[in-house]
Formats: structure tokens, sequence, C-alpha cells
């Protein structure tokens, strides 16, 4: 790790200001900046903690939305939402160990958009809205690529609204040594349709499944995705799993989410 | 009801209150005062050539003590192989140097290329980063075969290619052993991998050198599994330092499983620099330096074919096998593929003929040396799994068929020149049938049937010789050591004992066992003998813990030793009752005259010694303390049988283990509890190497598994409750205690029955499959059912 200085402030607006000096950077749980600076791949001159920022804290729950403040830890989320949206606190409560998810927080996951992170595919299923230091992003616009997003240099996010389904899975099928998702479907199906959002898999990070929402938009049962197929063109192959094989797991991973809906 | 104390109890783990409470000393835990941190520059390229190291920049960086390279080192001895094997046309190896730091090539990525000391760490690591190398790149060799071809790049220019030896064994047979393929009924033919695996200890190597000015003299503390051997080869083979000058200390280890046994360049580094600069010097590998620095294990790749006759009876067997050096020859490395290896050919099973060729090759990747096994799994998993290969293509039980060929009569001689002292592989396996419930598995296979999953059962048997090993017998096999250990008894006047045995303990257990065995021989308590290990100026010599070889050896140097304490303090006794030495008997820590009610205590024998007021001075000194060397007469040769079922996904590939059986047979055993941790331990690495670890390189010898995002560790939840028996017990016959050992087993006996029953289940499913190569992760077991 190279010297760094940092900053705790207890408001959003002292920490839009420090992110404002030379080389600053956003602090969430530290799960994977601490790591990455570890290793000297990263740099920061400042760091600036969000965690310290109350209203950035904690989840809320009403009129079917669960707004999560951005500095929320993934335990606490695992454990907040369990009555009002279990799908997302069952992702949230299989995240990483138990120190990760006591420090990991939900910003810091969708800020970083890893291609193989749990909380983008559950943005993106339920069609949350994540709201930032100076806007509203729609998950739809907000991801754009493995490790990119929306959000401009400084731009924090604060709070991610999710509206509620009527019911939905995460299905998440873990990579051997990181127990990362090699590939994860979250499957979430609201009054005007059903979502399918796949993780894991894609060269091109967070994606939705639009023929499978399709399908199960007009029958929400594994069989309807039967005919449907994904292409292993633009998947990751690795040490893990060729792309052909992250193609059929996606497939696999969605059925098991719809069956774990309905069953 | 089960002995509460002495040999066959099992009292808690006596060590486990320092490391579970957070109390026990590591190497890092030491600091000595004023001590430099040294921070290695390491290649990021696997195969080039230096042209120039600049440090000029770097050394006018903040806290920087001193930079160096390998030109600091010239004239200095490079890292020794213990080792020379001999190849089938009489030649010795090819042994090529091994610098302390990088001359004139890089070799693997990790090879380090400077060392800087500095005030702090992070001064360290920020000079390091300030370094200018010109390396120029040089085509990788990192595919075994590829290695060997014509016109491959030399991993050393000095040799003449890439291959290390070609070993042929037993070389007069081969003859005999290709007659035979031509005269069999059936031949059985597998090729595999045995894949690469990274030991990941929890505790990363450390190490910290000191000189004293004063007396001249070094002291290294380190993370290793035999102070003493690093002592010799550190002092006499890198440094030129005499023994009585070097002292080496093992403190609390946090695992080792063969990785900790090698002389390491970093532990030279450091004791080398400390002189140099006259300050302590320490080094703290991170965990991804530990994956490109410590040792690897495993890495073969085999052919081997089974020759059987119309009646199933094996008639020979031979091997082709490609075995991994890597860049460097390890300490033991040359060993490993041979006579670890190749001796085990025969298994448990009376295959009247057998031939064995390895070749060793160099590539530029990390070496390859001893992992928990070493060799014996190698042997174990090739021969196991072309059985169940041989009875699917014949269409017999595989039990059967092994249960048909296995040796029953003792002692038996293989055809690979080891002989079998004792053994009884019908009772493991009849143990095993019963522990395992085979009945019942047809019943389990339709309940995983009705919720999907195929299930399949793997069995197979394992022998290992252990307990390592005959001095001259291996310095006959080119072993540059001798293997015996050492042990000092010392009792003190009020009559406790202290142990200094050469058997280091980095979780085995030796605090608790050994008093075990002094106590039963004595009839005191266990509390009243203290273990100490892992200091060379404590103990007298040692030539340390791997090959399952603590208790059968050491342990065996510590009775001899104890034998002679009792005579002496019989002596004593005899004395003090005014009897003849012969009449007296000691049970119960009493010295008793035999049919008479006269008896003194263990402690006022003790005391006399120490106080030889009433003492037979003119016949014996007073004291007690002995020290004893055992050499032993042969291997030990622990077996068993095991037996795993697994159910596997067939959509994603994704197998679990379900139930996980073993029937050991390791000979009398001192701590069952003990023994049960070290088999459960065994099976997991075993079944971490079946279904998830891998060391994979890229053919630029770049390591994509270099963490543990992409090298998977075994964890609790992969591996199931096991049912693990050791009631057979056909003890040895050649150690005072009748023991086998049992460190290795797990690891050794438990890949096959993995594969095994993975094949099994997905048989099962109508697929035509009779082999995956390790680990069976869930892409490879999928690509396989759709391939
Ligand atoms: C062992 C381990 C296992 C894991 N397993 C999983 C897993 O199974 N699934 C999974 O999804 N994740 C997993 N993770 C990742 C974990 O969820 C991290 O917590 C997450 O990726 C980053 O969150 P953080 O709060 O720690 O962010 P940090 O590491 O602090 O920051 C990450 C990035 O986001 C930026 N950032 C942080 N907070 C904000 C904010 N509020 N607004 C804007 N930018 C911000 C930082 O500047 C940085 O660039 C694992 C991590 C570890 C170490």
């Amino acid at each position: 790790m190279y010297e760094f200085e940092f900053v705790k402030p207890t408001t959003l607006a002292d920490a839009i200001a420090a992110l404002g000096a030379e080389e600053a950077q956003a602090l969430g749980g530290g799960q994977t900046l601490i790591p990455t600076m570890k290793q000297r791949l990263a740099a920061p001159a400042v760091l600036v903690s969000l965690t310290g920022i109350e209203e950035m804290k904690g989840v809320s729950i009403g009129d079917g939305i669960i707004t999560i403040g951005g500095a929320t830890p993934h335990a606490v989320v695992a454990e907040a939402v369990a009555g009002a949206y279990p799908a997302l606190a069952a992702l949230a409560g299989n995240i990483g160990d138990p120190a990760v998810r006591n420090r990991g927080t939900i910003g810091g996951s969708l800020a970083n958009n890893d291609p193989s992170a749990c909380y983008p595919a559950a943005a993106l299923a339920s069609g949350a809205t994540v709201v930032t230091s100076n806007r509203e992003i729609a998950a739809d616009d907000y991801f754009q690529g493995m490790f990119t997003t929306a959000l401009e240099d400084g731009e924090i996010v604060t709070a991610v609204r999710f509206p509620v389904p009527e019911v939905a899975s995460y299905r998440k099928f873990e990579q051997p040594a990181s127990r990362f998702a090699l590939v994860g479907v979250f499957v979430a199906k609201y009054p005007e349709g059903v979502r399918v959002a796949v993780t894991g898999a894609s060269e091109e990070g967070v994606f939705r499944w639009t023929e499978a929402e399709a399908a199960l938009s007009v029958e929400f049962s594994p069989d309807a995705l039967e005919g449907l197929n994904v292409s292993p063109e633009g998947m990751i192959g690795d040490l893990h799993g060729t792309a052909e094989y992250r193609a059929h797991l996606v497939k696999v991973m969605t059925k098991r989410a719809v069956a774990a809906c309905i069953g | 009801m089960p002995k509460d104390h002495g040999i066959g109890a099992s009292p808690k783990r006596r060590e486990d209150l320092r490391f579970l409470t957070g109390s026990g000393r590591y190497t890092d835990d030491i600091n000595l005062r004023g001590q430099a941190y040294v921070h290695f520059l390491r290649s990021d390229m696997a195969h080039g050539k230096i042209n120039g190291i600049n440090t000029r920049m770097a050394e006018e960086m903040p806290g920087v003590i001193r930079i160096f390279t390998g030109a600091d080192f010239e004239g200095i001895g490079g890292l020794p192989c213990g080792w020379q094997v001999t190849d089938k046309h009489g030649q010795p190896m090819q042994e090529p140097g091994h610098p302390v730091l990088a001359q004139g090539k890089v070799r693997h990525v990790g090879d380090p290329i400077a060392a800087v000391v500095a005030e702090s760490r992070e001064q360290a690591r920020d000079a390091a980063e300030a370094i200018e190398v010109d390396i120029e790149e040089l085509p990788a060799v990192i595919d075994m075969k590829a290695a060997l071809e014509d016109g491959a790049a030399l991993v050393h220019d000095d040799l003449t290619s890439n291959l290390c030896y070609d070993w042929g064994f037993v070389e007069e047979n081969k003859a005999a052993v290709e007659e035979a393929f031509q005269k069999a009924a059936h031949v059985t033919t597998l090729e595999l991998v045995n894949n690469r695996l990274i030991a990941n200890p929890m505790e990363p190597r450390v190490a910290v050198g000191d000189y004293d000015r004063a007396d001249d003299e070094s002291t290294l503390y380190t993370t290793s599994q035999n102070p003493h051997v690093i002592r010799l080869l550190m002092g006499a083979f890198v440094l030129g330092i005499p023994e009585h000058k070097l002292r080496v200390v093992a403190p609390d280890v946090g695992g080792g499983f063969g990785t900790k046994i090698f002389h390491y360049a970093e532990e030279a580094f450091c004791t080398f620099a400390a002189k140099q600069i006259n300050r302590p010097v320490k080094w703290t590998a991170s965990r991804s330096e530990a994956f490109i620095s410590d040792a690897h294990g495993r890495d073969h790749v085999t052919k081997i074919q089974l020759a059987l006759d119309a009646d199933n009876n094996f008639t020979a067997l031979r091997t082709d096998t490609y075995a991994n050096m890597g860049a460097y020859l390890s300490t033991f490395a040359p060993s490993v593929p041979t006579w670890l290896h190749g001796t085990l050919m025969a298994g448990n099973y009376k295959t009247p003929l057998v031939y064995v060729n390895v070749k060793a090759v160099f590539t530029n990747t990390v070496p390859v040396d001893a992992y928990r096994g070493a060799g014996r799994p190698e042997a174990t998993f090739q021969l196991e799994r072309v059985i169940d290969k041989a009875a699917l293509e014949l269409g017999v039980d595989p039990i059967a068929l092994r249960r048909q060929n296995f040796i029953t009569e003792f002692p038996y001689a293989t055809p690979v020149a080891v002989e079998y002292d004792t053994g009884d592989y019908h009772a493991t396996m009849d143990k095993l049938e019963e522990i395992a419930d085979l009945k019942g598995f047809a019943a389990r296979r339709a309940e995983s049937e009705t919720r999907g999953r195929l299930r399949g059962l793997g069995i197979n048997c394992y022998i290992e010789a252990c307990g390592i090993a005959p001095s001259n017998l291996v310095g006959q096999l080119g072993a540059r050591a001798g293997l015996y250990e050492s042990a000092t008894v010392r009792v003190n006047a009020t009559g406790g004992l202290v142990v200094m045995t050469g058997s280091h303990s980095h979780g085995q257990g030796h605090e608790t066992s050994f008093p075990q065995v002094i106590a039963e021989m004595i009839g005191i308590d266990e509390s009243m003998v203290e273990i100490v290990h892992g200091d060379t100026s404590k103990v007298p010599m040692g030539m340390g813990t791997y090959g399952s070889r603590s208790l059968a050896v050491g342990g065996s140097a510590m009775v001899r030793a104890t034998e002679k304490i009792i005579k002496k303090a019989k002596k004593i006794a005899a004395h003090l009752m005014e009897a003849s030495e012969a009449d007296i008997e000691l049970k119960d820590g009493q010295f008793s005259v035999a049919g008479t009610d006269k008896s003194v205590a263990w402690g006022d024998v003790t005391l006399a010694a120490y106080v030889p007021h009433n003492y037979p001075l003119d016949e014996i000194e007073p004291g007690l303390e002995e020290t004893a060397f055992y050499d032993p007469a042969n291997f030990t040769y622990p077996s068993g049988a095991y037996a795993c079922e697994v159910e596997v996904d067939p959509a994603t590939g994704k197998v679990t283990i379900e139930r996980f059986s073993a029937a050991d047979d390791f000979g009398n055993i001192i701590n069952p509890m003990i023994v049960t941790g070290q088999v459960h331990g065994g099976i997991g690495q075993g079944i971490g190497q079946a279904l998830l670890e891998g060391a994979v390189y890229d053919e630029n010898g770049q390591l994509l598994s270099a963490s543990y995002m992409d090298y998977a560790m075994p964890r609790a939840s992969d591996v199931p409750f096991y049912t693990v028996d050791h009631s057979c017990q056909t003890p040895c016959t050649h150690n005072p205690l009748g023991v086998k050992g049992c460190g290795e087993a797990g690891a050794i006996g438990s890949p096959p029955a993995v594969v095994n029953a993975v094949v099994d289940a997905l048989r099962s499913a109508g697929k035509d499959i009779t082999h995956i190569d390790m680990p069976l992760s869930p892409a490879r077991v999928w690509a396989a059912m759709n391939g």
C-alpha cells in the first residue's frame, strides 16, 4: 500500500467536498478497494470514507419501495429486508463471508460493478433506481459494462431504491475459488412483467435476458424457457468455465430461479 | 472402557490451548531489536535474460539500507539438492545451479532478482519499485512434452536439454514386462494428469536472520519442518557456516504439508544479509508471494497400462510419467517421482512384473517438490484408476477384482524393490464394506435419482511407504542425507521428563502423543513429560517431519532413549533396595523387587540420581539423561480401503461428496483422536485435489491461479462428515512401537475414490465416460457429459 490521507466526513456535503481533492476516492466497506491498494494496483491520495455518514446508512421500507442507503453493509440488508424482499435478503446474505458482509456496502458494490458481483443483478432485475449525490439513474442506464457505470468522477451512490416485486429469486452458481457468481440469475416478477438479469456470464457485465423476460411474462414457468438458448458469443471464458458452459448455466439458473419463485 | 492415559488414550491436544487462544509463537511473532526488513523484487516474466539491474535510484529512497543482487552472491554457494537420481543408463541426473538471487537469467515468475533491505517493509517495497531491470524476454517452456522437443528453449543454458533424468525402474524387468503384455488376455490403458497443487499452509513462510558479531554466530528463525536439515544444507552448502556457529529455530509452524521441508533462498538470504549489515533481517511472505515462491506439488502426466490374464489376474503393469521439476531442483524434488513413487506401483496387489519410466523435466515454472503424500498419491491415483477402468472394461465388480489380486502373505517382496512387512488388505476392505454401508448404496442411488441427481460410488485401496527411511538404503538410492532420528530424554531430579526430539511438530500433536508413550513406559502421568523440538541449540540432531515418520522414527528414538533411562533407573533402584538389578520391575511408576513387597517410587530414584548420597557411584554416573539415534530397518507400510459417494448435478456438473468412509491400518495407535484428525485433514486435502485445486499456467508462464480468487481451496462445506475407522491393526514388525504412520494416508487414498465415484455416477446416466482429469470442477464434469 502507498501512503494516503484518510478522511471520514459525517455529512454528504463534506464528503462531496472532500472528493473534490486531487486523486481522492470514495471508500465504502473497502472489501474491493483495500485489497487493490494492498496489491499497489490503486493509489488514491485521499480516501474519503462514507461509512460515517448517517444519511447514507440503513434501510427503509414503504409504499412497495425499499430504499437502502449507499453505505449500508450487506449484513444489514440481509436482515432488514428478509420479510419485505426475501430474494434480495438472501442475495445479500450470501455475499462473501461474514467479514465481507459486515464491511462491504451496496454502494461500493454497485459503484464497482464487478462482472461477477451479485447486487448488480438484483438492481437490474428489480428496475431499481440508483440515487447519487446529484441525480437519480435508472438501473437500465446505470450499468455500462464490466467495472463501468454511469457514475461520474466524485459522484456518490447515496441510496438505491428497489420496487418490491410480486415474487423473485436469485440463483447463484458459485465460481469454485472466489465464490463470486460464475453465473448468477435474478428473476423478478412485477405486475408489468418479468425481469431477468444475469451476472457473471458476460464480457459486457450484468445484462438483461430479454427473450427470457418476454417468454416468462407470457407464462411464468420454467417450461416457458425450454425453446430458448443463450449464445456463447460474448460470454466470459476462463479457467473456471468456457463461454459455452456459462451460456448453458444462464438457462439452467434462470429455470431454477423461476422454479424457486413458483415452488 | 477406553483408556484415559498412556498408549491408546485420547487426551485432548495440549498444544491446542495456545493454538486456539492466539498464544502460539510463530516465526512472524519474532521481532528482534534493530531488525530490518527485506522485500524481494521478483520476476514477472517466466523466462528472460538479465541484461542489467540498476539500483542507483532505489538506493536513494528513504529507509534503504542496502540492495542485494545476484552479483552479491558470486562465489557463494547455491541452494543444494538433497537427492541425486541416476538415470536408466546409469548416469547422474542433470543438476543445474540454483542461485539465491537470480544470476544471468530469470527462470520462473517469482524468481527473486534483487533484495531490498530497509528500515520498514513498505520502504523496502517502495524502493524495489524504483529498481530498473533490463530483462530480455525469452520463450517460456511450460508444457513438459514440448520442453523435451528438439529446439525447445533451454531453461538452463549449461544443460544439454530440459530433461533432468530418464529413469527406468526396474530396468532389468523391462523385457519381461513387455513379454507379459504380449501374452496378456486384456490390457487396460489410461492416460491421466496428476494436477499441480499449491500447498497453501495457513501460515505463509517467514525468515528472520540474526548475527552476533561478538560470538560470530548466526541464527535463523524460520517456518520449517526440519530446522537441523536447514542448518546442514544452508551452513555447509550455501553460506559456509559450520554447524556450531549456526543455530536454526523453527518455533510454532502453522502447517507445512511438505512445502516447508525445503531449504529456500529467502532463508539463506536473511542469514547472509544479517551478517553483511550486522542487523537482524526479516522477511514475511505475502500470500501472493507464497503462490509463486513456495514449492508446488504433484504435476505428473502419466500413461499407465495394466495387463491381465484370462482369469483377471494382474500380470504386469507399466507406466510412463512426465514429472515437472519446475525451473530449479528443490531440495528433495528428484526423489518424489522416483523412489517415493515407483516403489509404490505394486500397490496392494501381487502383480509380478512392473516397469516404471519417469522423465523429469525442467520448465519455466515454480519448482515442484514433496506435498502431503509426495509421490505416493501419484502412484495410488493412477493404479487405482486403471484398476477401476479395467473392471469396467471387463464387466467385473471393482472390489472383487481388487480382492482377487490382493497380496495376502507377508512379508512380501514387491517387484519394485520394497518389502512389505505386514498388512491385511481383505480385513480393511471388509471393514470398509461395513462402515460405508455398501449394501445400502442402491437405495441411496434411487433416492438421489428422485431428486434428479446422479449418485456414484467409488472405492479404492492404497498402500504407502512411510517412516522414511533406512539410511543405508536411501543412501544407495541417491539421498544425500541420513534419515534416522534422534531424541534426548532428560529426567529432572523431581521426576519430570523433558524429551528433546528431532521430529518437528507443526500441527501433528507430538506434544500430546509423545508423552503418552513415555507415560505408558514408566507408568506416570503424561503431565510429567514435556516435549521440546524445533531448535538446533536444544535438540542434538534431527531429520525432521515428513513422510509420516515422526512416531515411527522419532518416536522410536524416544523409546530407545527412554529404555536406556529405565535401564539406568533400575540399577539405581536395585542399589536403593539392595536387590539384584535383574529382579527389578517397573510398573505404575514404582520399582519393585520381584517376589517381595519392597518398592521405591520413580521420584525416589530420579532424586537419588541427582542427589547421589546413597548411590552406586563406582558403577554408574549420577544424573539421568540419555540420547538415542534410531535408524529404521525398513519403511512402514500403512494401507487401507476408502469409499466415496458423490452426487452429480447433471445440469451443472457440480459434484458434492455425500459420504466418505476410510478403513485404515496404521498398526498400533497411540492417540486415536489425533489419528482421526490426521485422516480427516488428509482426506480434506485429497478432496481438494480431486474436486477443487489446480495450479494453472498460461503458455507464457504466467500463473493464472495466483490467488484465492482463482485457486480453489477446500472449505468445510465441501467435505462431508467422514466415517473413519482404524481398528484393523497389523503392527509394524520392525519398530519398537509397532506403529506405521498416519499423516499422509488421507491425502493418498482419497483422490481415486472421488474420481471413481464421479465416473460411476456419470455412467449411471448412460454416459460412456471412463476418466476425467482432476480437479473435477463443475465445468469439466459438464464438458465431459456434453463432450
Ligand atoms: C472474500 C470476498 C468475497 C466476496 N464475495 C462476493 C460475492 O460473492 N458477491 C459479490 O457481489 N461481491 C462479493 N465481494 C465483494 C463485496 O461485495 C464488496 O463489498 C463490494 O464489491 C465492494 O463494496 P465495498 O463497500 O467494500 O466498496 P469499496 O471496496 O470500499 O469500494 C469499491 C469501489 O467503489 C467505490 N465506492 C464505494 N462506495 C461508493 C459509493 N457509495 N458511491 C460511489 N462509489 C463508491 C470506491 O471508490 C471503489 O472504487 C466479495 C469480496 C471479498 C473480499
